[in-house]
């Protein structure tokens, strides 16, 4: 990983369909170079996917999101690992994270309504072996995600010319 | 009723592109390339720190020079980042942006009849100044085949016994032109061997993608004979705001500060806030911007040259001053037609110095996406023009 692999990353994070020739004048690389690298940060997974950021309140799916804080008790050997691969597994799971402070397992989890994930955590989720509790937050309002702002604001004037 | 209007500001010339302005406003589509400023908005944590300020009731004056903590922050800045030491007490004034600098430190030191050189093409405010406080503007042409660098041998042959002060601005508006420490040597003994003041304009300094940025008065020689001029706006977008500041021997400043107490009394207290802040915390939002304008410049000046208009790769500032001498038009008309028929809009070169002519000063702080549609349409005006 150099500099320009990382002007790459930049790059496709903030556009995935960017084409490469663009991408290959922008950081400086030849077309050959860039291909080559993109390859390579998928081999190594440095990228994961290519995926879209979409505000699912606009799309007006009515698909309900929560956080779920959990309360874990770790295993001899395995840690938090095991029983983090067990939930990661359902497909209601959006993102897991371990995080520091006080609970262990963060959640994001996504349902058709909030009766669906009630039933989600109180069904599938609470009753795992080693989860000591839970907390839902159901989600009210998206304003950023993945460093995108949700909100319009409204644009700012310039002047069409100045020195 | 006598005309009440003095000689003097009757004798500044109009701008040369009042007309544009006035064309520009009747569209609704305009992309404009034609902004000398950010398209960024000010990183959020010195919005947030000013207007937190401002609740708190600081609204008042703050001392000419401007407030000690941005003073220390600024010496410190400069020191660490460019390696020119400046005392925070004696040799700094904050100023209401780069402009207000530029016209303190010409006054502070210009006597009518003195010669100032002006390296050109530049920023349209050097020459009104010099001329309102009585000085001989001399323009030294940059040319594309050195890279918009200032050269020596330019130099030298318009110096003459009444030249006093040399005005130079680089990373350059509108070239995109730099100079590195090597290229400065040669001016250096210029300046040194003719007792020459330099009042070097670094506003784009943070603007540089090829190596870091190089301070003249890093140069021993030239410490004692600089005005440094810089400020917030360009690095951390921050135009209106304000806030830029001189730095200078003690003498200097304060001649400098003399002037600035009764023109501008101090640099607003909202802004210097904001500056403070963004010197604290702003960097990283700062090298993200630095790194787009990188991209885009990549993008555009790529596609200028596919579209045959010639432009060197400019290595610092946000512009690209490519060529029209292959479409057999004048920069001017070139730049009108563009806007009436493809509304974009671009400076004529000519406008920013005579050197300037036969180019077109094109700013690249716009989105990407602005960009490849400006390109675009720049394409549909070459082609018509077949």
């Amino acid at each position: 990983m150099d500099n320009k692999d990382l002007i790459l990353l930049q790059l496709l994070e903030e556009n995935c369909r960017t084409p490469v020739s663009d991408l290959a004048v922008m950081a400086e690389l030849s077309e050959q170079d860039t291909k080559d690298r993109i390859r390579r940060l998928e081999e190594i997974q440095a990228i994961r996917r290519y995926a879209a950021v979409v505000d699912w309140e606009r799309a007006g799916d009515g698909i309900v999101a929560a956080v779920i804080e959990l309360k874990v008790s770790p295993e001899r050997d395995f840690g938090y690992d095991r029983i983090a691969d067990r939930i990661a597994r359902f497909p209601q799971v959006r993102s897991l994270r371990l995080v520091t402070g006080a609970y262990d397992l963060q959640l994001l989890v996504t349902g058709s309504s909030m009766h669906e994930i009630a039933r989600f955590v109180a069904e599938q989720v609470a009753p795992l072996d080693r989860i000591r509790e839970t907390a839902t937050h159901i989600i009210m309002k998206t304003y950023k995600e993945n460093g995108i702002t949700f909100s319009t604001r409204s644009e700012v004037e310039r002047l069409p010319y100045s020195f | 009723m006598r005309d009440f209007v003095s000689n003097r500001a009757r004798a500044i010339p109009p701008s040369g592109i009042r007309r544009f302005f006035d064309i520009a406003q009747t569209m609704e589509d305009v992309i404009s390339l034609g902004v000398g400023e950010p398209d960024f908005v000010t990183p959020w944590c010195a919005c947030e720190a000013s207007i937190y300020s401002i609740e708190q009731g600081s609204t008042a004056y703050t001392s000419n020079k401007g407030t000690p903590r941005l003073r220390g922050a600024i010496s410190r800045y400069l020191d660490g980042r460019f390696g020119v030491h400046y005392d925070a007490d004696e040799e700094i004034i904050v100023t209401c942006g780069v402009s207000e600098a530029a016209d303190i430190a010409i006054r502070a030191v210009v006597d009518p009849g003195d010669e100032v050189l002006v390296a050109e093409p530049c920023y349209v405010s050097y020459t009104p100044c010099v001329s309102l406080a009585g000085g001989a503007p001399v323009a030294v042409p940059c040319r594309a085949e050195d890279e918009f660098r200032l050269t020596a041998d330019a130099l030298a042959e318009r110096i003459t016994p009444r030249t006093k002060i040399l005005i130079a601005n680089f990373p350059n508006n509108p070239t995109g032109g730099v100079m590195q420490e090597s290229d400065w040597h040669g001016i250096a003994d210029l300046l040194v061997d003719h007792d020459i003041l330099l009042i070097s304009d670094e506003v784009y300094a943070e603007l540089t993608y090829t190596g870091d940025h190089f301070s003249p008065a890093a140069i021993p020689e030239l410490r004692e004979r600089t005005i440094t001029l810089n400020g917030f706006s360009k690095a951390f977008a921050m135009t209106g705001w304000r806030i830029g500041y001189l730095c200078a021997p003690p003498a200097i400043t304060a001649a400098a500060l003399k002037i600035h107490q009764y023109v501008a009394l101090c640099a607003p207290v909202m802004g210097q806030v904001a500056a403070y802040e963004a010197l604290r915390n702003g960097g990283a939002e700062k090298d993200a911007m630095v790194r787009e304008y990188r991209v885009r410049r990549n993008l555009f000046v790529e596609g200028l040259n596919k579209l045959g208009l010639a432009c060197h790769l400019p290595k610092g500032a946000f512009y690209a001053f490519p060529s029209v001498e292959g479409t057999g038009m004048t920069d001017t008309g070139f730049a009108e037609a563009l806007l009436r028929e493809q509304h974009v809009a671009v400076v004529p070169g000519s406008v920013l110095g005579p050197s300037g002519a036969g180019h077109l000063r094109c700013a690249y702080a716009v989105s990407r996406d602005d960009l490849k549609e400006a390109l675009a349409r720049i394409s549909v005006f070459m082609e018509s023009r077949k």
